[in-house]
């Protein structure tokens, strides 16, 4: 019989146990599709096309934009209507540095917490100290180095930033060669040029090192920001994404108005149509005639908003520090 | 034949989920893998695995081309271990909620029966394998409710079982995979030497 006194739950102390089952469940997300949404229908939706996870919030990123206002997490109920209704994970949005809202996230024992530039920022200098939380937090990252400082500060999951509620992938792109272009720089130093990487990077040499060994980020590295078709899903995981987040790719008509699911069947289908079709494209990222195939199944497409219209001041990705 | 045995080639679902993580341990016990998508890619294999992850997704996948009903008739004959996700895909029924399954192995599921991932835990537990306690690494797990006669326990968590085998299926409802104890592993490979002998042996 074991020692019952070797059995550990996350409950206490933050150790390794704690990151382990953090990590564990990142692992769970691999090669699947995670969906914004903003209703218990659309979150139906999701699960029945194939999502792997749900990102429960009141508006996805392409209303935000339209929108204005200050972006903050869900409403609790919506968040709590969603987790009900679904039996696959469930994610929920923090705004960065609000480590309050965290807490009320973990308290409702979501699955995994995305403390995300989406949102209106609460703090400009501070992130949540992720390590004080037991629910596994995911941050966008534009860079190496910013990947590795949320990593240090315990996120368990990164996800490129691109620029989200746009429709439009290159930034996304820019952000994922980026990352893996940095990533492969630093395997080829020397022990004593990493103290320097570290420095550059804005990084803990510990995890500069750890990264410059295993040619790979330490937490799984997911892509994120204005993915809205089944191309745009292969394309990122041939550039080496292990998952997608799709926000407003598949609940939006126009710019700032989403389909209507919950009383129209044509928009429900389309929505479900998208849906269907990422997933699939996810999965068979390498073969190019499912790909084909499922594109072709897919009714309608977000409008999106080229991100290089975007003036800098209003770009979601630069929130972050 | 000459006596040097030909590493086993292991085949991993790879629709969605932890197949990753399989890989890496194969690898370390000296198997070679692949990945699995599509019915096509079963040709060959040793053995099969079943990965942790979202069920309902790879269900999804499943439905499509006939994989299902491929898959299906695959594992009544070619060793298969399904883990967590892969566990629920191989059981006779599924509950919490009812969902379809392969019904290759006769036992009942629950899903996400230990609650959310903030009832996620690591837990060392009693197992039939030579050695110390079993570190069972459980993320928004799954819990056996019943076993048939044919099913054999092989390790448990407050009498529930948590590995269990029939015939040609070994099922967890933890995760071997994330754990630097291989021991699951080996016994699944055990498992498709055996039947590899054992085939042998009728064709004499």
């Amino acid at each position: 019989m074991a020692d019952p006194s070797s059995n550990s739950t996350p409950s206490g102390g933050i150790g390794s146990t704690t990151l382990r089952l953090k990590l564990g469940l990142a692992e769970m997300l691999k090669g699947g599709v995670i969906m914004d949404v903003m209703n218990v229908e659309q979150a139906r939706i999701a699960e029945e096309a194939g999502a792997i996870s749900v990102m429960a919030l009141e508006r996805v990123p392409a209303m935000i934009r339209a929108e204005g206002g200050v972006a903050r997490m869900a409403n609790p109920k919506l968040i709590r209507q969603i987790m009900a209704a679904v039996t696959i994970p469930v994610m929920a949005k923090a705004r960065i540095g609000h480590f309050a809202e965290a807490q009320i996230l973990q308290h409702l024992g979501v699955d995994f917490i995305d403390e995300s530039e989406v949102l209106t920022p609460a703090d400009e200098t501070h992130h949540i100290d992720k390590h004080a939380f037991t629910t596994p937090f995911v941050c966008g990252a534009r860079n190496l180095g910013e990947a590795l400082r949320r990593i240090a500060e315990g996120a368990a999951m990164i996800r490129t930033k691109g620029e989200a509620g746009t429709g439009d992938v290159v930034h996304a792109v820019q952000h994922m060669r980026q990352i893996v272009g940095e990533i492969k720089a630093i395997t080829v130093l020397s022990d004593q040029e990493l103290y320097h990487a570290a420095k550059v990077h804005g990084a803990p040499y510990e995890l500069i090192r750890m990264v410059a060994k295993s040619g790979k980020l330490p937490v799984p590295n997911f892509s994120a920001g204005g993915i809205a078709t089944p191309a745009d899903a292969a394309l990122m995981m041939q550039l080496g994404a292990e998952s997608i987040f799709v926000g407003s790719g598949i609940f939006m008509k126009e710019r700032a108005t989403p389909l209507d699911v919950e009383n129209n069947p044509i928009e429900r289908e389309e929505a479900v149509s998208r849906a269907r079709a990422i997933v699939i494209a996810t999965t068979h990222f390498n073969d190019a005639k499912i790909v084909a195939d499922a594109s072709e199944a897919v009714t309608g497409t977000m409008k999106g908003l080229a991100a290089a219209s975007i003036e800098v001041q209003d770009q979601m990705q630069t929130r972050g520090w | 034949m000459s006596p040097a045995r030909h590493p086993l080639l292991i085949g991993v679902l790879a629709l969605q989920g932890a197949y990753d993580a399989h890989v890496r341990t194969l690898v370390v016990l000296g198997a070679t893998s692949r990945l699995v998508r599509l019915p096509l890619d079963l040709h060959g294999l040793d053995g099969l695995i079943l990965p942790g992850g979202e069920s309902t997704t790879m269900l999804h996948f499943l439905d499509r081309n006939g994989f299902f009903e491929v898959l299906q008739t695959y594992v009544k004959s070619t060793p298969t271990f399904g883990t967590c996700a892969g566990a629920i895909l191989l059981a006779a029924r599924v509950e919490g909620p009812a969902q379809r399954s392969l019904d290759a192995l006769d036992i009942t599921v629950e899903r996400n029966a230990y609650g959310r991932q903030i009832d996620s835990s690591i837990f060392f537990g009693p197992s039939v394998l030579a050695g110390p306690p079993l570190e069972m690494v459980f993320i928004r797990a799954p819990r056996i409710t019943r076993t048939g006669p044919t099913v054999e326990t092989l390790a448990s968590r407050d009498g529930s079982p948590t590995l269990v085998r029939s015939g040609l299926i070994l099922a967890a409802t933890f995760h071997p995979e994330l754990s630097d104890d291989h021991r699951v592993h080996q016994t699944f490979l055990t498992l498709v030497r055996q039947h590899q002998a054992d085939a042998t042996r009728k064709r004499r």
